[in-house]
């Protein structure tokens, strides 16, 4: 195991919540004191190792601790005790385009921003084009950004700091700006940051980005470490304390939802709506059927069902308001069936789970957690590492091919 | 020493902030950086007009280089004395002017500080040119004083930086102090010998007599650090003369104890700044 990139050792972050702050001497003189407060400990006893290379999420409710964690990563924010050390170069997203002069060109712009956030002259114009390139402003670089749009003034800024080149990014919130087209762009770097091995510290309340994007999560309460660990693990366990009336079924799966509709079973059916015979084969016609009861009448509720490979990614999530069937109004018992023309997996052990919403999809029903079992076995497609299973032909062009064959 | 290696490693940081501070100010004018030269000019001609013509000031002629002419006179130490109420103005809202940028991002702090007054170092140097030329025009001779013109000038640089320094934190935890300041910084400007000679104060010192024991008003008067930096300059430009050898001394000693004094409180409290702004 290689050091960790960083290590933050026992520390606590007090700040002073003013009742009555004199910054003026008229009030100071008047109260022959500077200020009435109290203590209020962001972070308390905090210690965690962030490995090398990891993406790090940190999550918690809103107040939890984690911007602030965050900020003493970065050096902006001193912690009262304890010791954060980080080994290599750091950079932090957390604002784009702060010190942009408005009435400054872009390129200027670009120099004066990446040298804020530490980059020398020579690398900005190794750099420049690329950055440039990256935040699509090219014919814009001359103004000066006080007439960019907000849009453009974000992208250039968000360019600047993703091009810092640091060996440890850590990120605020701010992977949500600019366009689709930006956005996307924004998350293949991302990709290519983990991928080039750097540790990106990542705070986001979008859990689902969070759970696809880290390996390793903390997870703050108050303050206060609850949780570290597996990504996945630990952003369950906060998703869970999120969620109210959560219980466990009488065979250990969680489920959780309002109930006046809830999922009874889910199985995994063959082309004729007959039981498989042990495994699935890969690629061969499935049908989910989702048997559901609803206690009162429900107009139009939403169906969805969702693919997890055995170490918890996610693979696929689908419901029927995607496809547009309007269920119209359920009452009683019934089902909901999926058909997959043919299964897509690779042979392994995934498991599914069932999620009744209403019309809005912003209320649960109910939802079960690993209602079922899928146990893909071979079949026709072919695989030999991966989640999944494809159908698929070799076939191979080499100028010396036919000779060696005659 | 920390504070060199310091500004040595965020020297590109500086001089970025320099460039935006001087290119920023007067973009987009048609005039460009000829406005940094209208203040002192205006303050020129008004207090030409108010004191050599009105109130009636004569300062002695310079010695030993015979210019007699109040504008020149007065400019001398003009120059010097905007410099540092520039600086002093600007260094109170490098942190509260630049608050998001000091509460998103991290960078050495001082950097905005020294960039505040390199950027008019730059002005009041431009300033400086000008003067000379007048200098020469009128028949003075400062050229062979240049050299220890530019070493007054990093004194009074590292002087006003000091003062800069302690504004910048002053005003974050303290907002009172930019109005405290407005009235301080016209205060001095009276009591630092601008506008008028310093021997019209020693002539009233005298006919007063000491105030207790053997400390006189013109005592007191010398307190004030600006009036040795304007003295010094005056002594160079318009004289054409050595300075005091006391006069030089208070200079070097206010220009390196003020800026350590500074650069202390600074580093005690720049930890801080994210949280107090």
């Amino acid at each position: 195991m290689s050091t960790p990139a960083v290590v933050v050792d026992d520390v606590s972050k007090k700040f002073r919540i003013y009742h009555e702050r004199n910054q003026s001497l008229k009030s100071a003189v008047m109260r022959r004191r500077l200020s009435v407060h109290e203590d209020f400990w962001a972070l308390k006893n905090v210690s965690l190792e962030v490995p090398a290379s990891s993406t790090f999420a940190l999550v918690g409710d809103n107040g939890s601790g984690k911007s602030t964690l965050l900020k003493c990563l970065a050096k902006i924010l001193y912690p009262n005790s304890g010791k954060i050390t980080t080994h290599g170069r750091m950079a932090a997203l957390l604002e784009v385009g702060s010190g942009f002069h408005p009435e400054l060109s872009g390129r200027e712009n670009i120099y004066l921003n990446a040298s804020i956030l530490g980059m020398t002259r020579k690398e900005v114009e190794r750099k420049f084009d690329e950055i440039v390139a990256f935040s699509g402003v090219e014919e814009f670089i001359d103004q000066p950004v006080k007439n960019y749009s907000s849009g453009m003034y974000v992208r250039l800024g968000f360019s600047v700091a993703i091009n810092v080149d640091p060996e440890v990014l850590l990120v605020d919130e701010v992977l949500a700006v600019g366009d689709a087209a930006f956005q996307e762009k924004c998350a293949e770097k991302f990709a290519q940051f983990r991928r080039e091995g750097r540790t990106v510290v990542v705070v986001s309340h979008s859990l689902g980005q969070l759970r696809n994007m880290s390996d390793h999560a903390v997870w703050l309460e108050h303050g206060q470490l609850k949780e570290v660990g597996p990504a996945d693990v630990v952003i369950e366990k906060y998703l869970d304390s999120t969620r109210a009336g959560i219980r466990a079924t009488e065979d250990g799966k969680v489920r959780w939802g309002s109930g006046e509709a809830v999922v009874d079973t889910v199985e995994v059916l063959d082309r004729n709506r007959e039981q498989f015979d042990r495994v699935v084969p890969a690629g061969s016609q499935v049908v989910i059927r989702v048997r559901f009861t609803a206690n009162e009448r429900i107009s139009n509720p939403v169906f969805a069902i969702s693919l997890e490979s055995a170490d918890g990614t996610q693979l696929w999530t689908g419901n029927t308001r995607e496809e547009r069937l309007i269920v119209g109004s359920v009452e009683g018992s019934g089902a909901a069936e999926l058909i997959l023309d043919s299964l897509p997996l690779a042979p392994g052990e995934y498991t599914l789970t069932s999620t009744v919403y209403d019309e809005t999809m912003q209320h649960v029903f109910d939802e079960v957690r690993g209602v079922a079992r899928l146990n893909v076995g071979r079949g026709i497609l072919t695989t030999s590492a991966g989640y999944l299973g494809m159908n698929t032909a070799w076939a191979l062009t080499n100028e010396n091919t036919q000779r060696i064959a005659q | 020493m920390s504070i060199v290696s310091e500004l040595v490693d965020s020297r590109e940081l500086v001089l970025n902030l320099v460039r935006r501070e001087v290119k920023g100010k007067y973009k987009a004018t048609a005039l460009g950086q000829l406005w940094s030269l209208a203040n002192p000019l205006t303050a020129m001609v008004i207090y030409t007009v108010v004191f050599a013509f009105i109130i009636r000031i004569q300062p002695e002629p310079g010695d030993p280089s015979g210019v007699d002419v109040f504008a020149v006179w007065l400019l001398c130490a003009l120059l010097p004395w905007t410099f540092f109420t520039n600086v002093a103005n600007g260094g109170m809202i490098a942190f509260v002017g630049n608050e998001n940028l000091v509460k998103k991002v991290y960078f050495p702090r001082i950097a905005l500080v020294v960039s505040n007054s390199i950027a008019w170092l730059y002005t009041w140097a431009i300033e400086m040119l000008v003067l000379l030329v007048v200098l020469l025009v009128i028949g003075a001779n400062p050229l062979p004083w240049i050299p220890l013109v530019l070493v007054a000038m990093a004194f009074m640089w590292l002087f006003t930086t000091g003062i800069s320094m302690m504004l910048s934190i002053a005003n974050v935890y303290f907002r009172d102090t930019h109005h405290i300041m407005t009235v301080v910084l016209q205060l001095m400007f009276y009591l630092t010998p601008i506008v008028y000679p310093v021997s019209l104060v020693a002539e009233q010192s005298d006919r007063i007599g000491p105030l207790f024991g053997s400390v006189t008003v013109l005592d007191l008067y010398q307190l004030n650090p600006i009036g040795h930096f304007v003295e010094v300059f005056r002594n160079l430009l318009y004289d054409n003369r050595w300075p005091d050898l006391s006069t030089s001394m208070a200079c070097v000693a206010w220009g390196v104890g003020t800026f350590a004094v500074g650069y202390w409180i600074f580093k005690r409290h720049e930890k801080g700044l994210a949280e107090a702004l």
